[in-house]
């Protein structure tokens, strides 16, 4: 008889069989991680969790039989049944006067599991990247780092790679015959055996020259030799900026409706998960605006009201003022998402795009503007909505080359298509981020 | 061991807290109880300790130490994980492998008493009856399990290298859906798992001793010499009808790799491996809850255990053998656990203080005395069916309050068939009995069919018992799985075995 403790195997021996299970459910999983991160906040919205997906599309079939035809139940606990006694069918159709539970547990229809954070985030930013532009900023870092680069002859002794310089040093020593102690010593080991034996007098003369030989050799051929020495070489590498910021421009005027707001949260959700998973930090600025801008909390950006005009350019120039203050563009990656019905006064597209155009987008790796609007507005036939003002603004700037990415959403479903198009690989970016 | 010491000392542990001396312990004395008392055989025990996780990994891969893989283990895993953190269901106290040596696996938390009790109920009861029960002995093969695993792994493995892993998802993907027909259910000859791997080299071996480039420059048979034979022949040659249908697809599939037929074997062999345990599962159950239920009464009798911790063994006894009545929200079919031990009690009392009406009914070892040679005889010779058709006793089954129900769809109402009385025992035993045997519940589908000289189609039947037909869409998709492998027309005929009628028929075309 035997005890093994097999607490202290490698544990996870099944995330092989997860990841084929979650390979094969994953359009199902896909779809469940995109509705439950709907449901949740901002900032926790990419933590792991719960999904729930539905259980046919992964059942493993087997033949069973299914209902009519005759059955047979043998049950326990009769208290008042006899022989040849009629029972009313329970509704449902239920085999036997209980609750006659499915084979194997067939009665379920959804399937609920855990995934950990990091099969959530994979799988809900499937194949997504940062535009060109981010990664170019991103090498652009004030500090450099050191990094390793092989080996030069000169450098500071600090920095003396023993290993590298002994290598050399065995190898041309090997390589020019310079004699080894242990020969030099063998070699006067025997001489002093043979000294003083006049029959060996003549070896012994011999073998004085050649020890003389080997000895002027060795001088000659030194142990280590400047050639050999070796430095370790170290090469600045611009470090990244591991940090970014977020800011959140929202028109809160009346027209802004609380399905509007939604949507625009819904965006700026996705783009908060998107570059948590670039970068080590991300802050988070909320500004709304009306005819005034204001930097507030994440409650106050999505649920009071504020009545007003609209002036786009107000925001704009609060961010300004924001990032002057707090965020220097080369230590901080800066993006912007702007979430807007559209509307602006009349006399602000002017100030709003020259402040975009010289401050802003400048200081920005990316800005992203998004147009929301009441469901179904688009779809009046015979009454197509012309594009709004600030639509009309952003457009004549994106034409002339500033990097503005710009969408609609009209409806929650779109959001997802939207912000993968946005961030689509190989800059399948529409015509915004040029 | 010192004698004459405080009775306390007599204590196999105390409290809680366990070790492995006192595991070691705790096994010597079910050992001695075991072979003294109860003169049990068994397998030497090997008592592993693992943690929940692990016990959920054993879960995931249907309760082996090691399995090949699949997403579907990683699934069943991902659900018993979820149900577990959320307190829905607790885990096994252990897990038993019929093996040689037998595996047990105690569960790290586990107490003291609840190690005992396990030790006793897998090391013991499981083992012995895994060694003497006959349909283990002739259908399995303890010895090279542990192997035949090792190296199902190791093969799809490489077969996932070689060919992808979606290819050989897909082959076990329709082996799995066909795992229920992919056993014998009539010996053939002992199986003898080691020389399995050796079998699949030397297979492979002699294709590639035997491939000649040169053959295939031979210009092709022309059709008249490829004689038609008649329908008798050919169905003798492909062994037909043949229930076995991956045995059927792994030697007659005309489009299958050689590493397909394979897989299809293993399949195969690991569903064959537990066969006998879904013919067995009330009495092995039943042979374990007795053997425990003695080994740690007498525990405590001599003192070895206290009283507290027999409290403990009631308790957890008492919720394993729980049978909830039919009308109860908890009822979910019989408890396995709660016939099996009920009926293993009831045997004892027949042997040791019988009635009149035992006497009339068990002629042949009523009032014998000692239960044991009776127990040991039922459970090495019989399966679940044989076992309740044999033993079930009249008291027993007043005790249930069973009934027979007879739900008949063409009916507006349910009949009650038989009940508990003079007139209703042997139906209702007859009955239970059925409930018990894999070949009535399982729908009877076999390969009858195959025009391999014309079109290649398939053709299964499913012999329709009691009216009953098979769930259509499941078997539907089962049926595309096995055009899948087959790779022509499939078509599963549901007769009447009566008139032979044909009442449904599902056909199939492989995807292509």
């Amino acid at each position: 008889m035997q005890i093994l403790d097999r607490r202290l195997n490698p544990s996870g021996k099944s995330l092989p069989n997860r990841q084929r299970f979650l390979r094969r459910a994953k359009s199902l999983v896909q779809e469940a991680v995109r509705d439950a991160s709907a449901k949740r906040d901002i900032r926790s919205a990419d933590e792991g969790g719960e999904v729930s997906i539905p259980l046919h599309g992964i059942r493993e079939p087997s033949f069973h039989l299914g209902s009519g035809g005759i059955r047979d139940h043998v049950l326990p606990g009769n208290k008042e049944y006899r022989e040849g006694d009629e029972i009313p069918r329970p509704p449902g159709g239920g085999g036997g006067g209980g609750s006659e539970g499915a084979p194997d547990g067939g009665g379920e229809d959804a399937f609920r599991f855990v995934l950990s954070r990091e099969e959530f985030l994979s799988l809900f930013l499937d194949d997504l990247e940062l535009p060109d532009m981010a990664k170019r900023r991103l090498v652009d870092g004030a500090d450099p780092a050191w990094h390793r680069a092989g080996y030069s002859v000169s450098g500071s002794p600090a920095n003396l790679s023993l290993p590298r310089t002994m290598r050399n040093s065995l190898s041309r020593r090997i390589a020019l015959k310079r004699p080894k102690p242990e020969e030099v010593e063998a070699l006067e080991a025997e001489i002093a055996a043979l000294e003083g034996k006049p029959e060996h007098a003549e070896r012994v003369l011999a073998l004085r020259a050649e020890l003389e030989r080997q000895l002027l050799r060795t001088r000659r051929i030194p142990y280590i030799d400047p050639i050999d020495v070796r430095y370790r070489r170290f090469e600045p590498v611009p470090k990244p900026v591991a940090q970014a910021v977020m800011f959140c421009l929202m028109d809160v005027s009346g027209s802004m409706t609380e399905d509007m707001k939604d949507l625009a949260k819904r965006f700026y959700t996705l783009l908060y998960i998107f570059l948590q998973r670039r970068y080590k930090h991300v802050e988070i600025v909320f500004i709304r605006h009306t005819h005034e801008a204001s930097e507030v909390d994440e409650e106050t950006f999505f649920h009071s009201r504020e009545t007003g005009g609209t002036l786009v350019s107000t925001a704009l120039e609060e961010m300004r003022k924001v990032v002057a203050d707090r965020y220097p563009p080369n230590e901080w990656n800066i993006y912007a998402a702007q979430a807007s019905d559209g509307d602006n006064a009349a006399g602000d597209s002017q100030k709003t795009a020259r402040l975009l155009v010289d401050t802003i987008l400048p200081a920005c790796q990316y800005y992203a503007y998004i147009e929301v609007g009441r469901e179904g507005e688009h779809g009046i036939p015979g009454f197509p909505r012309g594009p709004t003002d600030l639509w009309r603004t952003y457009e004549a700037l994106v034409n002339a080359g500033a990097p503005l990415a710009m969408k609609k959403v009209r409806h929650r479903r779109e959001i997802f298509p939207v912000f993968r198009e946005l961030f689509a690989k190989r800059g399948v970016t529409e015509g915004a981020s040029a | 061991m010192n004698v004459a010491m405080k009775p306390g000392d007599l204590l196999l542990y105390d409290g809680a807290d366990w070790d492995f001396d006192t595991l070691m312990r705790v096994h010597d004395a079910c050992e001695e109880l075991a072979g003294a008392e109860l003169g049990l055989d068994w397998y030497p025990n090997r008592i592993e300790v693992i943690s929940a996780e692990q016990m959920l990994d054993a879960y995931a891969s249907t309760g082996l130490p090691l399995f090949y893989r699949h997403w579907s283990f990683g699934k069943h895993f991902a659900q018993q994980e979820a149900l577990y953190r959320k307190g829905y269901r607790g885990l096994a106290y252990e897990i038993v492998i019929n093996s040689d040596p037998c595996v047990s696996y105690v569960m790290e938390e586990n107490t003291a008493t609840m190690q005992a009790l396990v030790i006793a109920h897998a090391a013991f009861g499981h083992n012995h009856f895994f060694k003497n029960n006959r349909l283990f002995r002739e259908w399995t093969d303890a010895k090279g399990i542990l192997d035949y695993l090792e190296f199902a792994k190791g093969y799809v493995q490489s077969c996932e290298e070689q060919h992808g892993e979606l290819a050989v998802e897909r082959v076990l993907d329709s082996a799995h859906a066909l795992m229920n027909y992919g056993v014998h259910r009539h010996r053939r000859r002992a199986p003898d798992l080691q020389s399995e791997q050796k079998r699949e080299r030397e297979r492979r071996e002699h294709d590639e001793r035997m491939f000649n480039v040169l053959w295939s420059t031979l210009p092709e048979k022309t059709s008249q010499a490829a004689t038609r034979t008649e329908e008798e022949r050919r169905r003798a040659l492909l062994q037909l009808p043949q229930e076995n249908i991956l045995y059927f697809l792994e030697k007659s599939a005309p489009r299958l790799a050689p590493w397909q037929r394979e897989i299809l074997r293993i399949v195969r062999n690991v569903a064959q491996y537990f066969y006998p345990q879904r013919q067995t599962k009330m009495m092995n159950e039943g042979c374990a809850t007795y053997v425990h239920h003695r080994i740690l009464n007498r525990l405590h009798q001599q003192g070895r255990i206290s009283d507290g911790a027999m409290l403990e063994v009631l308790h957890s006894h008492s919720s394993v053998v729980m049978q909830p009545d039919f009308d109860d929200q908890r009822y979910s079919g019989m408890n396995p656990y709660a016939l099996g031990f009920a009926m293993m009690e009831d045997i004892e009392r027949i042997c040791r203080t019988p009635t009149e009406e035992d006497r009339q009914w068990f002629p042949d070892f009523a009032g014998c005395g000692d239960p044991m040679p009776v127990l040991r005889h039922g459970w090495a010779e019989f399966r679940d069916e044989s076992f309740i058709l044999q033993f079930l006793s009249p008291t027993l089954m007043r005790k249930l309050r069973l009934f027979h129900l007879v739900d008949d769809s063409g009916q507006p109402v349910l009949r009650v068939d038989a009940m508990h009385d003079e007139r209703g025992y042997r139906r209702l035993r007859r009955a239970l009995a059925r409930q018990y045997d894999p070949a009535w519940q399982d729908p009877d589908i076999q390969v009858v069919d195959v025009d391999l000289g014309g079109d290649r189609k398939l053709v299964l039947e499913h012999r329709v018992a009691s009216g009953r037909l098979l769930e259509e869409q499941e078997a539907r998709q089962v049926l595309r799985h096995l055009a899948s492998l087959w790779s022509y027309d499939v078509l599963l005929r549901e007769v009447d075995p009566a008139s032979g009628a044909s009442l449904r028929e599902h056909a199939v075309s492989p995807p292509r």
